[in-house]
């Protein structure tokens, strides 16, 4: 009774979704609303036969997979006609002190709803939670780092956001600029930090933190190859010292290195609860599903305020068409989009923007900028853009969606909606792999000695 | 067994706090304590806005003396030379930069603060701590352009050959009284501002309204008692008037009004941390 640091009991989250609504509503439409309601009130009388209907239909579609408009990656629990649903639902599990557990899941199983209700950033719709112990969460490295700072300001800062005190962080300081590798660059503004530095020294403050209990949420997948093994190196050590850490993450390899139980998450419910190896195995048996690689738009939180949701899915693809979300360098990739034109729309265009995982922008294409320009569409409600050849390096990336017209420029955009890994290959024929640590890009190149003759003219 | 109560620590073995996360319902308290426990991060916040405002302007500190004393001008010449309004029978520009420097500090804090929490989507959603802190950071953080607008004053008086008198003393109450009115409707707007986006464009013009609904072109001794007293349901009469009083000597007796404004102030201030506390729970979904 007195070892249990961490207990759950029936916790479940509900979101409102909704294409009808956005995610805050105006002032003017909540007057709107007031001022028709008793109007509406007589039409919903009047079209229940319609409604009931349509939404027959569509809780059909959504049970059989086979809708145009899939419930894929939102994956809701449960869902119901007005738009709810559950991103967590009954979900009950215990956590010892001293224990590390693992959180795996697919994208949108839950686990970052779970560690969000357990730091307190969002509450619960029902069930609780006790927490037994200081806890800190780690959702983010570089929470609250403001570029226009130096790094010693953005170490106090950052710091004091993550719950430490100023007397700790003084006497932690030294230890954090060390780790971070930036003893030289420590009065700079953050703002001419490279990435790696910056990743670096968001990390350090982190690493740093301690308390009793630490909620992490994959915030080892950044940094380079070295800096990543050095982090959990770190995290190696929290655990050996018997605190209790909640681990979410992708990287199978760490979760089989640092935790002692892992806990697999589909569908905004426990799916496995026990021994790291069978749970990663069980993880493993849902990643043939295809929900990272196909997803639902039509009402995708990454949409833009007041955008048009006219995108309803994307789809990855390998070249023969199959769903991917593990692409190698230098692999072709197509991403499908479905979409909705209204008639009053002009003929559409499409962009795709590829983002590392800082957010940063590596490379866009649309159909304006292509050297295939779109034929015009007459009916159609899908388009493919195909890449010859993934030139990315080995590393997760985010892809942004956007669709508009020419003459109306962008109606409706989605930044990271999606994300896939690029996977290390062969990819220059020559036995050697890229590693994540060359850059974003990979480019083939020819190496050639001048000859004399060129050089002296 | 849903606890009513919002993340209600309580104290169950003599080391270790325990803490619930359960859904809270309606009203929720306002944990003062919480918000005492993380002061250094108030700290923090108040030190980065001001940092961040004075590295990335061109003139820096300057616009917190150009922006009032620019109205103070303009007001001068057409309020005070042209229209020939009275004032209390002090030279019209100091008249009414006495009162422009604590508007222009409330006005700015409310500014800041109603765009305080979308602006920190950031951070709300990434990590805990009293949301309180946010909108407070931003009205705290306009001290340091108050003070430097004060010394502006204090030199125009020394040019106008005004002494303060000992009434000066309760200045501070003064300034106090509109960073809590500054800071009460803050609270509402913030919080409104992250469910209703078109808060923001509201803002302006609440800030314009209550400017000339504050005797800062005018003196307040326009009206007769009792109006004058009711006018101080608006606050900021009671502070115009009260800076008016402790720094220029105006024999206006600002008593009652500055009561009606403090009672005023408090009201929008308590009822705003309680909406706000309400809403909270939300703000993490929808910012």
């Amino acid at each position: 009774m007195t070892d249990i640091a961490i207990k759950v009991k029936d916790l479940g989250k509900r979101y409102r979704i909704g294409a009808q609504r956005h995610a805050y509503r105006t002032l003017r439409e909540k007057l709107n609303d007031a001022a028709l309601a008793p109007f509406r009130a007589v039409k919903s009388l009047a079209h229940t036969n319609g409604t009931a209907k349509s939404n027959g239909i569509e809780g059909q579609n959504g049970r059989n997979g086979s809708s145009q408009i899939g419930h894929a990656t939102l994956n809701p629990a449960v869902h119901s006609a007005n738009n709810l649903i559950w991103a967590l639902k009954d979900v009950s599990f215990e956590v010892e002190r001293g224990e590390v557990v693992g959180i795996i899941g697919r994208n949108g199983a839950g686990k970052s709803t779970l560690l969000k209700i357990l730091s307190r950033i969002t509450e619960p719709t029902e069930g609780y939670a006790d927490i037994h112990g200081r806890i800190a969460s780690l959702l983010e490295v570089g929470t609250g780092f403001h570029p226009e700072l130096t790094g010693r300001e953005n170490i106090y800062l950052n710091g004091s956001i993550l719950g430490m005190k100023r007397a700790e962080i003084n006497k932690k300081f030294d230890e954090m600029v060390a780790f971070a590798e930036v003893e030289k660059f420590i009065d700079t503004p953050v703002k001419h930090y490279s990435s790696g530095m910056y990743v670096r020294l968001a990390f350090a403050v982190a690493a740093h933190l301690d308390p009793e209990i630490l909620l992490v949420d994959e915030v080892l997948a950044v940094g380079d190859a070295a800096f990543q093994k050095k982090c959990l190196g770190k995290m190696g050590d929290v655990a050996r010292e018997g605190r209790t850490v909640l681990f979410v993450s992708h990287n199978m390899a760490a979760i089989e290195n640092l935790c002692s139980r892992a806990i697999l998450f589909d569908q905004g419910a426990i799916a496995f609860n026990g021994n790291v190896n069978e749970c990663i195995t069980a993880y493993m048996d849902t990643g043939s599903s295809t929900n990272s690689s196909d997803v639902d738009l039509t009402s995708h939180p990454a949409r833009d305020l007041g955008a048009l949701p006219l995108l309803k899915r994307v789809r990855l693809l390998d070249k023969d068409h199959n769903l991917k979300d593990r692409f190698v360098c230098g692999e072709p990739m197509k991403i499908e989009f479905s979409f909705e034109r209204p008639a009053s729309l002009g003929n559409p265009q499409f962009g795709v923007g590829v983002n590392d995982w800082m957010g940063a922008r590596v490379f866009s294409i649309t159909t304006y900028f292509s050297d295939s320009s779109l034929p015009a569409l007459n009916g159609q409600s899908k388009v493919v853009c195909e890449i010859e050849s993934l030139p990315l390096a080995p590393g997760r990336y985010t892809l942004s969606l956007s669709m508009g017209t020419l003459e109306t420029l962008l109606v409706d955009n989605l930044e990271n909606a999606v994300s896939f890994d690029v996977e290390s290959v062969d990819f220059y024929g020559n036995g050697r792999v890229p590693e994540a640590s060359f850059g974003r890009v990979l480019v083939r190149s020819r190496w050639l000695a001048v000859p004399e003759r060129l050089e002296t003219k | 067994m849903i606890s009513s109560s919002h993340f209600a620590v309580r104290e169950s073995q003599p080391e270790l706090p325990t803490l619930r996360i359960a859904p809270s319902k309606g009203w929720v308290p306002l944990k003062l304590n919480d918000l005492w426990d993380y002061r250094e991060l108030l700290y923090f916040l108040i030190w980065r806005d001001i940092k961040v405002r004075y590295k990335q302007t061109a003139l820096g500190a300057t616009w917190a003396i150009i922006q009032p004393f620019l109205t103070m001008v303009v007001f001068s010449v057409f309020f005070g030379h042209l229209a020939k309004v009275p004032s209390d029978g002090i030279p019209y520009p100091i008249f009414s930069f006495a009162a422009l420097v604590p508007w222009t500090f409330f006005a700015s804090g409310l500014n800041q603060s109603s765009n305080s929490l979308v602006g920190s989507g950031s951070l709300i959603t990434k990590v805990y701590f009293p949301r309180l802190i946010i909108p407070l950071a931003s009205v705290f953080s306009g001290i340091i352009d108050f003070a430097l607008a004060f010394i502006v004053l204090l030199a125009m008086m020394f040019y106008y050959g005004m002494m303060p008198t000992l009434n000066v003393l309760w200045l501070p109450l003064f300034l106090l009284l509109a960073l809590v009115t500054s800071l009460g409707v803050g609270l509402w707007l913030s919080a409104l501002n992250v469910e209703y986006r078109d808060v923001r464009y509201v803002v302006p013009f609440i800030t314009q309204f209550w400017m000339l609904a504050t005797p800062i072109g005018y003196p307040s001794s326009l009206l007769h008692e009792p109006w004058r007293t009711v006018f101080g349901l608006n606050p900021m009469v009671g502070v115009v008037e009260g800076f008016r009083w402790a720094l220029l000597g105006t024999n206006t007796a600002p008593g009652p009004i500055v009561a009606v404004s403090a009672a005023a102030a408090i009201g929008i201030l308590i009822t705003g941390a309680f909406y706000f506390r309400r809403m909270e729970k939300t703000f993490a979904d929808i910012v």
